[in-house]
């Protein structure tokens, strides 16, 4: 008996859903328009989340040597970084690498390298790029190179400069820009969500206030609360289902036509690229969001007139 | 059967039952008769539990129907066919749709409803309408399928609320002689109306009500007021 009531209700929500053709439609486009606005929010996070890992990456730490600092001082000192639990990379530029980056970087400059000829020697020292395994990492790598007990005091001599301090500023500005317009975009995007899915909810409450004598009606021929709320329940998950399903499609086309712009805007973030990377996490976010806002929704209408 | 024990129902400080008290027998056919306000749906809405009484109780059998929790509730309704003035048809349902609900409500099996929903609908005179949905029938055709709907899990009662209030004369005397043959087979019907020519037809049980009270309780009574 079971499972010939779960079919029953099943069909019966189908029907519902298909003979009420224009009241399915407007409840699919109302939870379309929640959906897109919970994607909205998915992609408004993603977009702020990969700025602040840019701006995280464009981080280093640059340790300058001496142009007399020995090589052997230097790969010492990159060891010791590397054993260190904070940092993630240790990058070793050489005088002669450094002077030809420099070169390049100055080719179209004919004064720059005609000055850099008068000279004749080198006049750049080795570099060490250091990269944290978090931001927060970097103080306590620039103390490290900076304290007399971690280094001898002929490795401390070698290090002309270490240009955590000047950069220490504009990245924490940046990152405090960037994590509170993430908390601004999550804020709005929660109010937002909240709205939509109470338009939602309240489009569902409307098109079961419509069925509610057919309710009373039921009940009064002996249906149990389960028997008439199934078709119901099953009518809601379909809108919501139909919906994720219009949302999803139209998610191509949009991201699509704003993928390049983001990718500009957002320091490399393209939303058609990311959208298609995680489309699954996006297929399960939208359809389990219009499944349950479908489900609930109806459940928790039709229970108002349940008694009967 | 039915037994309705000093029955009282207020609304808002107005008495629409006051103190009904009354029995109904196995097979009987009573017809409820008073004005419009007279307190006869309110009579019926008792006998479903649609509404509670102020004080006093309504058994069905030796059941109190107010005691009784929510799933039994269920199983009693089932056991009381209903037919509404405004039909009450689920819209987006066929004529056989509707009566199928009835019976899938009380869990029968699909082949019982294969084979009974076309019974109730040839019962009724209505076995071609069968695939229209409600909107395509005239209310005539409506009320028909609502009592085929009451009486197609062969309740122990049927209960009727002006059930030719929105009908012709034709269509009248086809819903009266359809409610004699159900009472014929054997239920129990309680019929409220104020078609005098349907009371004086029927040469049955009336009950005359008038403010909430029972004031004449003829057993082969007519249409009197």
């Amino acid at each position: 008996m079971f499972w010939t009531n779960v079919k029953r209700i099943l069909r019966t929500g189908w029907q519902h859903f298909m003979r009420n053709a224009f009241v399915s439609l407007s409840a699919v486009l109302i939870m379309s328009v929640t959906l897109l606005t919970i994607g909205a929010v998915a992609f408004t996070l993603a977009l702020l989340d990969g700025s602040l890992r840019e701006i995280e990456r464009k981080i280093d730490l640059t340790v300058s040597f001496t142009t007399v600092a020995p090589e052997n001082e230097i790969l010492e000192i990159k060891s010791a970084l590397e054993s260190l639990p904070e940092v993630a990379s240790v990058l070793y530029t050489t005088r002669e690498q450094a002077l030809d980056a420099f070169r390049a970087r100055n080719q179209n400059d004919s004064l720059i390298l005609q000055a850099l000829n008068e000279i004749g020697d080198n006049p750049l020292g080795a570099t060490l790029s250091v990269r944290a395994k978090n931001p927060s990492f970097y103080e306590s790598i620039a103390k490290f190179l900076a304290s007399d007990t971690a280094l001898s005091p002929a490795k401390l001599s070698v290090i002309e400069r270490v240009n955590y301090e000047d950069n220490r500023a504009v990245f924490e500005r940046l990152s405090r820009f960037v994590s509170s317009a993430k908390q601004l975009g999550v804020a709005v995007s929660v109010i937002l969500g909240l709205i939509s899915v109470l338009i939602a909810f309240n489009t569902v409450r409307l098109i079961i206030y419509i069925s509610r004598d057919e309710i009373a009606v039921m009940r009064l021929v002996g249906a149990t609360s389960r028997f008439v709320r199934g078709p119901f329940v099953i009518s809601g998950i379909l809108y919501g289902l139909v919906a994720a399903a219009l949302t999803l499609t139209l998610f191509f086309p949009l991201t699509y036509y704003l993928g390049d712009a983001t990718e500009q805007f957002f320091s490399g973030v393209n939303l058609f690229h990311y959208y298609n990377t995680n489309f699954f996490e996006f297929l399960a976010l939208i359809g389990g969001s219009g499944l349950i806002a479908g489900a609930l929704s109806s459940w928790l209408a039709v229970r108002k007139y349940l008694n009967v | 059967m039915l037994h309705f024990d000093k029955v009282y129902k207020k609304y808002n400080g107005c008495m629409a039952l006051d103190g009904i008290s009354f029995r109904v027998s196995p097979r009987e056919f009573v017809s409820v008769v008073g004005h419009s306000g007279a307190g006869k749906t309110t009579l019926l809405k008792m006998l479903l539990a649609e509404e509670r009484p102020t004080d006093g109780s309504v058994f069905f059998e030796q059941t109190d129907i107010y005691n009784l929790p929510s799933r039994e509730m269920n199983a009693l309704r089932r056991r009381i066919g209903v037919v509404f003035q405004d039909y009450r048809l689920l819209q987006n349902r066929t004529a056989y749709e509707n009566i199928a609900f009835a019976m899938e409500a009380s869990g029968k099996s699909d082949d019982e409803i294969a084979a009974d929903v076309p019974h109730a609908l040839e019962l009724v005179d209505l076995g071609e309408k069968m695939w229209n949905f409600p909107h395509e029938l005239s209310g005539g055709e409506k009320q028909r399928v609502a009592i085929a709907r009451a009486i197609v899990n062969q309740p122990d009662v049927l209960i009727a609320d002006e059930p030719t209030g929105n009908l012709d004369p034709m269509n009248t005397y086809d819903i009266v002689q359809i409610l004699k043959r159900i009472n014929d087979l054997g239920t129990t019907v309680m019929l409220t109306t104020h078609n005098k020519g349907v009371i004086d037809s029927l040469g049955r049980r009336v009950i005359t009500m008038e403010h909430g009270k029972i004031v004449r309780d003829d057993p082969e009574g007519r249409y009197v007021l």
